[in-house]
């Protein structure tokens, strides 16, 4: 296997970043407030980093993906919390049944060709709400008050490892012959089609794969911050992962985590501006879209050039 | 959305009898109606430059606003509120497909999707920060009376007839333009092919502007129609009825005049028999159902034949 | 052996006849031509041999089995491929991915080996980066296997958009104006090329053009459409001196 300096460096950069973070933590550094916010910057480059796999990598526009998170935050929470179970099960059960949902949702959709891709969006919003809606109206995960007492086995090693490992795993999965199928339906669906690529099962595969991680982060999320209700993953959350992804580029996966991280930091600095932060999230899509439509990186990732591999032959 | 009570709450008694049946359809057609007018503007932006105009649901909404605004602060009766509605959301409707969409016209399908949601946000939240988020009463210009029909229990209010009159003769006055005017002509033309209308002469780009403004003005008359009928409007109140006039289109076979509005009717009528005998809970999770099963069994939608792409 | 055969081919859109009782067959090996003057139905009749386009009636066989109403990633898969009159390439996307996509029906490592990048991952990655690269050096555009498509002259496009369909390793290529957009030297490297790849990969050829000249001289036999109706097929002698075909191009001229 031949080495790849790129990542030996960036999984070197990862883990001095996890212990001066662990070291910053448990010597209590960092107030609560922060702490809070490390772990939900962390938690949103998992969202970002998947939805743009249907955003940017499918380019199909997708806007429920709060909706995913809390299939997988309420289905891991009932587990833990109703039913006693330890975290494991519950994570895995959470964002396979987040995934599975996705595949639901995404078949009728996908399979009736390109007029259904338009229709994503559609969709998508709409089954962010009915997610909603289901949990509102079932009193075994707390209805309209939602899930409180979960337990917070979510912390800081397993957080860390599990961003890194969706980011990591996302990346291999673009990286691959299966990826580059993804890749090509993105730029021409009829060619793609012609040269053999089954849209039906590469579109359904991206969006439940995507749906997959946003289950896992709505895990994570569950057994953080004790209480999850329905209105946690409401549309306006699903935006805010739409604005990650654009403003760091729609194909980009170090776009994402840039994003993501930023936009957590200044809304974590910026508390409580409501409305006007809509209205500058709204600018941001408008304005991106029309300058620069490829967001801050485009498809490009955040390379550092001294360590680009000399191509061998 | 808290708009979703305010836009129902009216007869949601349970029962089964014949009276009870035609009461519902009658709410249903009046809720159908405002579907209608803004599922129009939907199919015919879609119809003819391929978008899913997301914004669509807030100039129904800044409709009921100006509405608002005319009768409250202007003095208004209720046709001069609709008139300024219509043409301050035409002119509205025009901006925002200049300022945001024809910048974007060779972009890829998603840029101008994003950009559509983002203008949507944009007016939800500029109306949230300068209208406030309270919901507003909207004046009751409209003398409260019913009729009564057939015999029957079966009630129709002056302000559900005056939804039906006022959205049957937009409907023939579109219908007029669309099929009987030079520009009606163009803009079918550009609809069916943009590339060979704009060969032949046609404007393309004041065509589309034409379609945005008259899409926008049946939006502008439904929002000021819903403020009559549920005599309350608020910033986010253009959302849910947005994506259900939306399905609507869809229903109807999307870039289809008669099927958006067929395809509102049956919505409105859906949603009413919904929440009459079912649970009203559920009333906004319908129109989402609908929209899956159009996708499977008739992904054209009733009217709608299969379209042929120019590879 | 007969390759592909079609009979009675029709496809109405909306009562107009695009192509209509439309019989064609090629056999293993040979280079058949495909011409016509503009809106003859020529690409159409494309659109429905790779599945792009359902047919109204009539049947395709290919390789002796229907394959009509089947996905045109199907038919690909079947051992099918083609390039467009108005080039399609992954335009975002480096010339050695263009190519790369090519082969993905014959990759067998699974998605997980995808995810957690197996032995059967860098195995095949390896194996289809070095046979993409392969490809390209027929064409002479190994150098430029890390340029974005949308970057590539037009006429590299073309070639680019060829060896796409080639990498796909198909028995059947169908090429749509090749060489349109070309100015004549282009032209004739072209035509040396698909002579070359055609031998080289022995595969079966047809060629739509839309100039006859150039299609006479490489062709074994041709078929002429007009308004979708087929007035005459044979070597290129017999077109040459057809009274159907030259009305049908001089009627376009007048």
């Amino acid at each position: 296997m031949k080495i790849n300096k790129q990542l030996v460096f960036n999984l070197s950069l990862a883990f001095l970043l996890f212990f001066v973070i662990h070291f910053l933590m448990s010597n209590r550094i960092i107030s609560a407030y922060y702490q809070l916010n490390i772990y939900l910057l962390f938690i949103n480059i998992i969202m970002a980093t998947s939805l743009n796999l249907v955003n940017g990598f499918l380019g199909q526009l997708h806007l429920g993906h709060a909706g995913f998170m809390a299939v997988g935050a309420y289905v891991s929470a009932a587990m833990t919390t109703k039913m006693d179970l330890p975290f494991l099960p519950a994570v895995i059960t959470g964002s396979i049944a987040a995934g599975i949902v996705g595949l639901l949702i995404g078949y009728p959709i996908f399979r009736s060709g390109r007029l259904g891709g338009d229709y994503l969006a559609i969709a998508t919003l709409g089954f962010g709400e009915i997610v909603r809606i289901i949990f509102v109206n079932t009193q075994y995960v707390g209805g309209a008050s939602g899930l409180s007492g979960i337990p917070r086995y979510t912390n800081w090693p397993i957080l860390f490892f599990l961003t890194v490992a969706t980011v990591l795993l996302i990346r291999n999965f673009i990286n691959s012959s299966h990826g580059r199928a993804v890749l090509s339906i993105r730029e021409d669906e009829i060619a793609a089609e012609t040269m053999g690529i089954n849209l039906t099962k590469y579109k359904l595969m991206a969006f439940s794969i995507a749906a997959f991680f946003a289950g896992l982060a709505g895990t994570l999320y569950a057994h953080y911050f004790f209480i999850i209700s329905p209105n946690t993953f409401n549309f306006l959350k699903s935006v805010d992962y739409l604005v990650m992804a654009v403003l760091g580029g729609l194909g980009s996966i170090t776009g994402s985590i840039i994003a993501a991280s930023g936009l957590t930091i200044i809304s974590a600095l910026l508390q409580d501006f409501g409305a006007l932060r809509m209205v500058a999230y709204s600018m941001i899509l408008v304005i991106i879209m029309i300058f620069r439509p490829s967001g801050l990186m485009g498809t490009k990732e955040f390379k550092l050039s001294f360590l680009e591999e000399k191509e061998r032959r | 959305m808290k708009n979703a009570l305010l836009f129902y709450g009216v007869y949601n008694r349970k029962g089964v009898s014949m009276d009870i049946f035609i009461q519902q359809v009658i709410n249903g057609l009046s809720l159908g109606s405002i579907y209608a007018l803004i599922a129009l503007g939907y199919t015919m932006v879609y119809g003819i430059i391929k978008l899913i105009n997301f914004a669509h649901g807030e100039i129904y909404m800044i409709g009921a606003y100006i509405g608002f605004f005319a009768i409250t602060s202007m003095g208004l009766g209720f046709i001069p509120a609709l008139i300024i509605a219509m043409i301050g959301c035409a002119i509205l409707g025009m901006a925002i497909e200049k300022i945001a969409y024809k910048p974007l016209r060779k972009s890829t399908r998603i840029a101008v999707l994003i950009t559509a949601i983002g203008v949507s946000l944009f007016l939800q939240y500029t109306t949230v920060f300068f209208l406030r988020p309270e919901p507003r009463i909207f004046p009751k210009i409209l003398t409260d009376g019913r009729f009564n029909i057939f015999g029957l229990k079966a009630y129709i209010t002056y302000q559900q007839l005056t939804i039906f009159i006022v959205t049957i003769l937009l409907v023939v006055l579109l219908q007029y333009i669309v099929h009987f005017t030079k520009t009606g002509k163009a803009m079918r033309a550009v609809a069916f092919d943009k590339d060979a209308a704009t060969l032949m002469g046609i404007n393309t780009n004041n065509i589309i502007s034409i379609t945005f403004a008259i899409g926008s003005a049946l939006a502008g008359a439904a929002g000021v129609m819903v403020g009559v009928y549920y005599s309350a409007i608020n910033p986010l109140m253009g959302i849910m009825p947005g994506l259900k006039a939306f399905v609507a289109a869809v229903l109807g076979g999307i870039g289809i005049i008669p099927g958006a509005f067929t395809g509102g009717m049956i919505m409105g009528v859906i949603e009413a028999m919904v929440s009459g005998y079912g649970n009203s809970l559920y009333r906004d999770a319908v129109a989402f159902l609908i929209l899956i099963i159009i996708l499977i069994f008739k992904p054209t939608g009733l009217f709608g034949k299969s379209e042929r792409e120019k590879v | 052996m007969k390759i592909l055969e079609i009979n009675k081919l029709v496809k109405l859109f909306g009562g107009l006849a695009a192509v209509s009782k439309f019989d064609f067959y090629i056999n293993q090996g040979e280079l058949v031509g495909l011409i016509g003057p503009n809106g003859a139905g020529k690409t159409t009749a494309f659109n429905l041999i790779t599945g792009v386009y359902t047919p109204t009636s009539g049947s395709i066989n290919f390789l002796d089995e229907s394959i009509v109403g089947l996905k045109p990633f199907v038919i690909n898969q079947k051992g099918m491929a083609r390039t467009f009159q108005n080039i399609r390439l992954f335009k975002d996307l480096t010339v050695l991915d263009n190519v790369r996509i090519a082969y993905h029906s014959h990759v067998k490592y699974s998605v997980f080996s995808s995810f957690f990048r197996t032995k059967a991952y860098y195995e095949e990655e390896k194996e289809v980066k070095k046979k993409a690269i392969e490809f390209l050096k027929i064409f002479r555009m190994d150098d430029k296997k890390d340029e974005l498509a949308r970057n590539l002259p037009y006429g590299q496009q073309r070639r680019l958009e060829i060896a796409r369909a080639l990498a796909a390793q198909p028995k059947l290529l169908l090429l749509d104006e090749p060489a349109a957009g070309m100015n004549p030297q282009e032209t004739h490297d072209l035509m040396e090329l698909i002579a070359f790849i055609r031998k080289e990969f022995d595969l079966t050829i047809l060629l739509i053009e839309h100039d006859m000249s150039l299609v006479m001289g490489v062709c074994e036999r041709i078929y002429v459409l007009d308004h979708g109706v087929l007035i005459a097929n044979g070597t290129p002698e017999e077109i040459r001196g057809n009274p159907k075909v030259i009305e049908a191009y001089l009627g376009e001229e007048s």
